[in-house]
């Protein structure tokens, strides 16, 4: 009975996260451009997703930009845990609290500012802006799940491995590496995941003739959203779902490592 | 040693990209635009529109950050219980609807809740009575906790699996029956992932205006809508960021909280 | 957990390396073209790029007061943008804009009828800055079988019987303009008497006002949502299209015409390309192939003599005989002072 009612809340839960998402699935597939009629079945819209080249343009840019962003946030925020954990405990919170941030910040005015900052070093608007300023929202995000990792780590293997002859890098890679390994990917997905959908963020910080998914999706609410981005999301969305069951419910011989 | 020339990287770094434009917007939040001194940007606060929009949004994020609470919590006490092979499926299930643009979702939303929408056409072929609370305030909740809510799950999931079991059993030994575990050991035990939680809830929730426009009809006007109007349609910059300034606050509260309770100095969002 | 990372890691790289960057390489002719979102035939773009082999380098942006201060701060460089009248003249105020050299656009005078030009004089008095691209009304959209009688009047929006149905613009200009010409003013007024009493009447109507919405009008019609709505002519078409019980009128009292058009910023780095692109969108059959997509009317009478449906042609909503009104305005930049004064009371309309 217990195990019932858990369950149930569970799919509560699971239904209440993904019910939006069906209906946009659903919609993709709209015959009608309008999402106030059902016009009728049809598979168009993922046909003409793919001849529409700026909507394949902004996907580029959109997984290109979170990826890039996100492994150079997770190498700077490793470093910086490293270099937080080695701090007394004052200097650490004041690094923590000044980390949070971007994250505490309202979008918009993290936007702006960076926006500003951009236009008073005189750099150009581009693919380099908004790069960085994806960087700099991404480090909190890997920061806060490295460093409680690097709390639970024995220091006393670290330094094995310095006496046992290895260079600092090399016993870092070998012994501390593989323990936050879990914190490392955990942050590397959220500070993607962040970076896949920021708007604006990203609207003030881009060039001209760069957009993002998102700011091609803003930039058409006012007229009506093009039903390809319907399918466009359905088809990212289906893709990391299904990979994401194939992994799991691989045979697994190395069970024991995923953790 | 070494280790501490390690920190210079992402100290540079933060002091470029996050110190540097703080005090831009302080520095616009503190002029006027002939580059005059003035704190009227941040006393504009005190106005009745921008109280008034401070104080519904305060209210709204805290009513949505507690329905997070309450949702996520046994939530996260069910999932920590799971077979641990699970624990990179479970984080994932949760963090899979942030793949679907925010826009997209909070429009689809629309599509649910609207009076000709799904929902009251499915209640309606079912004879039951529609629901209306699309362009109310309950609307915006309903946005915020959809949007919030894996916020709150992972952390309180993360801080819950962490306890080690043998704590909990050791508890049982002694006689402790299942609230007084519950109050006593998983409580006291989870408090930072709570903390993160309500922390990465409440604050955005409390900025937002995306929500409030499409689902709250863009009647409701939050302090969210008052700072991005400035920013985008009266152009005044100096009164959107000194009513950021004011915000700001939040944050400042929170870092205190955060640093008062995280006796370690870990941090424990994920 | 790991494979998961890899896997999707893999998969992002593939699909990444497969649509390419977005950045391409300078040297060649390209003009950066900054224009509403879904306000351009995308087909008419290609024909552009293959016929003169000028990149189009096109960026959208939702709102006139989103565009200003990217274009004003040059964080973004563009050689042709399609604001609003009113921000027009905010820019040329601003010396913003370049004046255009029509002997290089010669489709601008010759296709585009000479009294867009004429009105376009309220916000362009030289009409040298800008060349018209779309125009149109603001009316009343109403659901035939959803209201009682035929509508005629904005008095309409404040009656007790569509509460809850009624939808209105969430745009400072356009809510005063109605606010303004109920009570016989002008939409322009800077008159805080007239003002106070738009924002009284705002505030009296909020109660009935189901939901402030731009261009979500549109769904929510179709959708048989809301039985009255503020429309742009360009949509009414659409909608219309979609939802056969729809009906478009221009209220008695007068309302706003407005017109976009395209400007060429000081700072443009490709002229001689954005005088070509603005000539190419003057032209009659492309201009056809642009109003055909968009719906929004098109100022180009020698396009709109190519119009081969009659219904259309003549179509009051698309085409109106703007003579038979006597009160239509366009909107004209009111200074910092009156943007601050009616943002001010547009801020006390919606925080009630």
């Amino acid at each position: 009975m217990r195990n019932a009612l858990k369950k149930l809340y569970i799919t509560l839960i699971l239904i209440f996260l993904y019910a939006p998402i069906v209906t946009l699935i659903v919609l993709s597939f709209n015959k009608s451009k309008t999402r106030a009629k059902w016009g009728g079945f049809t598979g168009k819209w993922y046909i003409s997703l793919f001849k529409n080249d700026d909507i394949m343009a902004a996907l580029g840019n959109t997984l290109l930009i979170a990826f890039v962003s996100s492994l150079v946030a997770t190498v700077i925020g490793i470093i910086a845990c490293i270099a937080i954990q080695a701090m007394k405990k004052r200097s650490r919170s004041i690094v923590i609290g000044i980390t949070n941030i971007p994250m505490l910040n309202a979008d918009i005015v993290t936007g702006i500012s960076l926006m500003l900052l951009f236009i008073t070093l005189g750099i150009r608007f581009g693919f380099l802006t908004i790069l960085l300023a994806h960087i700099s929202f991404n480090i909190p995000y890997v920061i806060l799940s490295v460093l409680p990792r690097f709390k639970a780590l024995n220091p006393s293997t670290y330094e094995a491995a310095l006496d046992l002859g290895a260079s600092p890098f090399k016993a870092f890679m070998k012994v501390v590496f593989p323990d936050i390994l879990p914190g490392v990917l955990s942050g590397f997905l959220m500070a993607f995941t962040m970076s896949l959908d920021d708007f604006i963020i990203t609207h003030f910080t881009k060039g001209a003739g760069i957009d993002t998914l998102s700011t091609k999706i803003y930039s058409e609410v006012k007229k009506g959203i093009k039903p390809e981005m319907y399918a466009l999301s359905s088809i990212i969305f289906i893709s990391v779902l299904v990979l994401l069951f194939l992994v799991n419910y691989m045979p697994k011989e190395n069970k024991k490592e995923i953790k | 040693m070494n280790k501490k020339i390690l920190s210079a990287p992402y100290l540079l770094w933060s002091v470029v990209f996050i110190i540097i434009p703080l005090l831009m917007v302080f520095y616009y939040g503190l002029t006027d635009k002939s580059g005059a001194f003035t704190l009227e940007n941040i006393l504009a606060i005190a106005t009745v529109e921008h109280s008034k929009a401070l104080w519904l949004a305060i209210k709204l994020s805290i009513e949505s950050t507690i329905i997070c609470l309450i949702l996520a919590y046994p939530l996260s006490m069910i999932l920590s219980k799971l077979n641990v092979n699970q624990h990179s499926f479970i984080v994932f299930i949760f963090i899979l609807p942030m793949w679907m643009n925010f826009l997209l979702r909070t429009l689809a939303w629309q599509t649910l809740l609207e009076k000709t929408g799904v929902i009251n056409s499915i209640l309606k072929t079912l004879g039951l009575p529609g629901i209306n609370i699309i362009n109310t305030s309950g609307a915006i909740i309903l946005g915020m906790v959809y949007n919030f809510l894996p916020f709150m799950v992972l952390p309180i999931y993360n801080s819950l699996s962490k306890i080690d079991k043998n704590v909990i059993n050791a508890a049982r030994d002694l006689g402790a029956n299942g609230f007084q575990t519950f109050l006593k050991i998983m409580l006291p035990l989870s408090t930072p992932g709570i903390i993160s939680g309500i922390t990465m809830v409440f604050v955005p929730a409390l900025t937002t205006f995306v929500i409030s426009t499409l689902l709250g009809g863009s009647k409701i006007l939050l302090i969210g809508n008052v700072i991005e109007q400035e920013f985008t349609q009266t152009g005044n910059w100096h009164l959107g960021s000194g009513l950021s300034i004011v915000l700001m606050i939040f944050i400042i509260v929170n870092m205190l909280i955060t640093a008062i309770t995280d006796k370690d100095g870990e941090g424990t969002m994920l | 957990m790991k494979k998961v990372i890899a896997v999707l890691l893999l998969a992002s790289m593939c699909m990444a390396t497969l649509v390419g960057c977005g950045a391409n390489g300078g040297g060649k002719k390209e003009v950066y073209v900054y224009n509403w979102g879904e306000y351009i035939d995308p087909e008419v773009l290609d024909q552009f790029e293959e016929e003169t082999g000028i990149k189009v380098i096109y960026d959208e942006f939702e709102t006139n007061e989103i565009m200003y201060p990217k274009v004003e701060a040059g964080a973004a460089v563009y050689d042709v943008v399609c604001p609003s009248d009113y921000m027009i003249s905010k820019m040329i105020e601003n010396d913003l804009l370049q004046k255009i050299n029509f002997d290089n656009i010669p489709n601008a005078k010759a296709n585009i009828g000479a009294q867009y030009y004429e009105t376009a004089k309220e916000y362009d008095p030289t009409n040298e800055y800008s060349i018209p691209y779309c125009w149109g009304t603001v009316g009343i959209l109403y659901n035939k079988t959803m209201v009682d009688e035929p509508i005629d009047s904005w008095s309409v929006l404040w009656d007790e019987k569509y509460k809850d149905n009624i939808l209105m613009q969430d745009s400072v200009r356009d809510a005063f303009m109605v606010a303004l010409k109920l009570n016989g003013a002008s939409m322009n007024s800077l008159d805080e008497a007239e003002l106070n009493a738009a924002k009284d009447l705002l505030i009296e109507q909020k109660p009935l006002v189901q939901a402030y919405v731009i261009d979500q009008v549109r769904d929510k019609m179709i959708g048989d949502e809301a039985a009255i709505g503020v429309i742009y002519s360009g949509e009414a078409i659409y909608t219309q299209r979609e939802n056969e019980n729809l009906e478009y009128v221009i209220p008695k009292e007068g309302t706003n015409v407005w017109i976009d058009s395209w400007v060429i910023p000081k700072n443009a780095k490709n002229v001689e390309c954005a005088e070509k692109f603005i000539d190419f969108m003057c032209r009659d059959d492309i201009a056809l192939k642009n109003f055909e997509y968009i719906t929004y009317s098109t100022p180009n009478d020698a396009a709109k003599a190519l119009i081969e449906d009659e219904e259309i042609r003549n179509s009051e909503i698309a085409f109106p005989d703007l003579s038979k009104y006597n009160n239509l305005e366009t909107y004209v930049y009111l200074g910092e002072d009156g943007d601050a004064l009616y943002n001010e009371l547009w801020k006390e309309v919606k925080s009630k």
